[in-house]
């Protein structure tokens, strides 16, 4: 049997596998239905989800599908089957710039010691609640 | 009429337990991670509306039986004399069931299963738009109910027709081969039986003749989508409606009723 599953990491999604490259054309059906190999094929979608209480879409997690209609499918069926949303957004995981774990030290670190950007240093009249 | 209302009522949770079973057997085999579940989603869509429909019947049958009806051995063996939803399930025999021969076909490969979705979606979709009229309370509600779940079934089957149909030279010849070997059951889906007749007098039911223009035309625009051509008049297999069916449904029955027949009344 072939690889049935196959790990991406986020920020770390192969070329080949939907990442960086587009002028690959990923075919519309799996050329062998019974073997997942071929699923590899279809690009990877980043899937958002908007529960009935939220007021934004959030990340759900990513999945395979040929096209936007099939991904918004697939993430119905996938991550929507207990009730957990009322809108979908899809987008290929190709489209997602994500920035690089080695630059971590300059981009969060420098806010480590700037308690003075967070808006506590105010005193709040007591008729204004829910601050 | 008690008792062509419970037949009418067993052909339509027989249908969709079948169909639903012939999909739970791609659990763990779908041709990618995210169809697996879409079409494990559908199987249990289906099996909840035969539970729905076996629920009341059992009710009924249960009803007519305390009102001093003769009994069906068959129905109580084993459950204390009482019919269930279980006891139609599991304690049934092969030719006590009125599915259509469509519903038991094997799943063959993903086109077959596909274009089987399809065909009796379609089918479903416009029984049960129908049948949310009935005068029969519980059935209206269950159509109700149900008539969502179709409407996603027939739009992601119809959508996988289109998408094998129009797609690859290999995927479209797939299709045109589940089409010769499906085609021959659909006919059966429009032949009304005398306890269809009955319920559909009787305004609980539908006289599934009266469909026929809907499908026709729906499969007409889906196949046209995708590039199939539409059939031409074939000789139709029919009988699994009055009990009459392939080989199949043993094969089924012998999985599906396994586990109550060899330890009655087993339960986890």
């Amino acid at each position: 049997m072939n690889n049935f599953f196959r790990k991406s990491y986020y920020g770390d999604i192969p070329e080949d596998k939907g990442g960086g490259d587009q002028s690959k054309q990923p075919s519309k059906v799996p050329s062998n239905g019974a073997d997942l190999g071929e699923a590899s094929d279809w690009p990877l979608w980043e899937i958002f989800i908007r529960s009935k209480q939220g007021l934004d879409h959030k990340h759900m997690g990513s999945l395979h599908a040929a096209d936007a209609q099939m991904a918004i499918e697939n993430a119905r069926d996938v991550y929507t089957r207990r009730m957990e949303g009322i809108s979908i957004w899809v987008v290929e995981s190709k489209y997602i710039h994500a920035s690089n774990p080695d630059d971590a030290e300059n981009f969060y670190e420098p806010a480590e010691d700037k308690v003075y950007r967070h808006p506590t240093f105010y005193d709040l009249p007591d008729e204004v609640k829910h601050m | 009429m008690e008792k062509e209302c419970i037949d009418y009522l067993l052909h339509l949770a027989d249908d969709s337990l079948i169909l639903g079973h012939r999909n739970s057997e791609w659990c763990g085999h779908g041709p990618v991670l995210e169809q697996d579940i879409a079409i494990t989603n559908i199987a249990l869509d289906l099996i909840g509306q035969a539970r729905n429909f076996y629920q009341y019947a059992a009710q009924l049958i249960n009803g007519s039986q305390n009102a001093g009806s003769s009994k069906t051995p068959s129905l109580d063996g084993g459950f204390g004399g009482e019919a269930s939803e279980d006891t139609l399930a599991y304690l049934r025999d092969r030719h006590e069931f009125k599915n259509c021969l469509l519903t038991e076909q094997p799943n063959d490969d993903w086109a077959k299963t596909i274009l089987r979705q399809f065909l009796f979606s379609s089918y479903q979709y416009f029984l049960y738009e129908e049948l949310q009229g009935s005068s029969t309370p519980q059935i209206a509600a269950i159509a109700e109910k149900s008539l969502k779940e179709v409407t996603y079934h027939l739009r992601w089957s119809s959508e996988w027709v289109i998408r094998l149909g129009d797609g690859t030279k290999e995927s479209h010849q797939k299709m045109i081969s589940a089409i010769e070997e499906l085609w021959k059951y659909t006919g059966e889906l429009f032949e009304a039986t005398g306890y269809e007749l009955q319920a559909a007098s009787e305004n609980m039911g539908v006289d599934p003749s009266s469909l026929k223009t809907k499908w026709e035309q729906k499969v007409k625009n889906v196949f046209r989508e995708a590039t199939l051509p539409y059939p031409d008049k074939v000789s139709m297999k029919t009988g699994g409606k009055q009990g009459d069916h392939s080989e199949y449904l043993s094969h089924i029955l012998a999985d599906l009723q396994f586990m109550q027949r060899a330890y009655p009344n087993s339960e986890w």
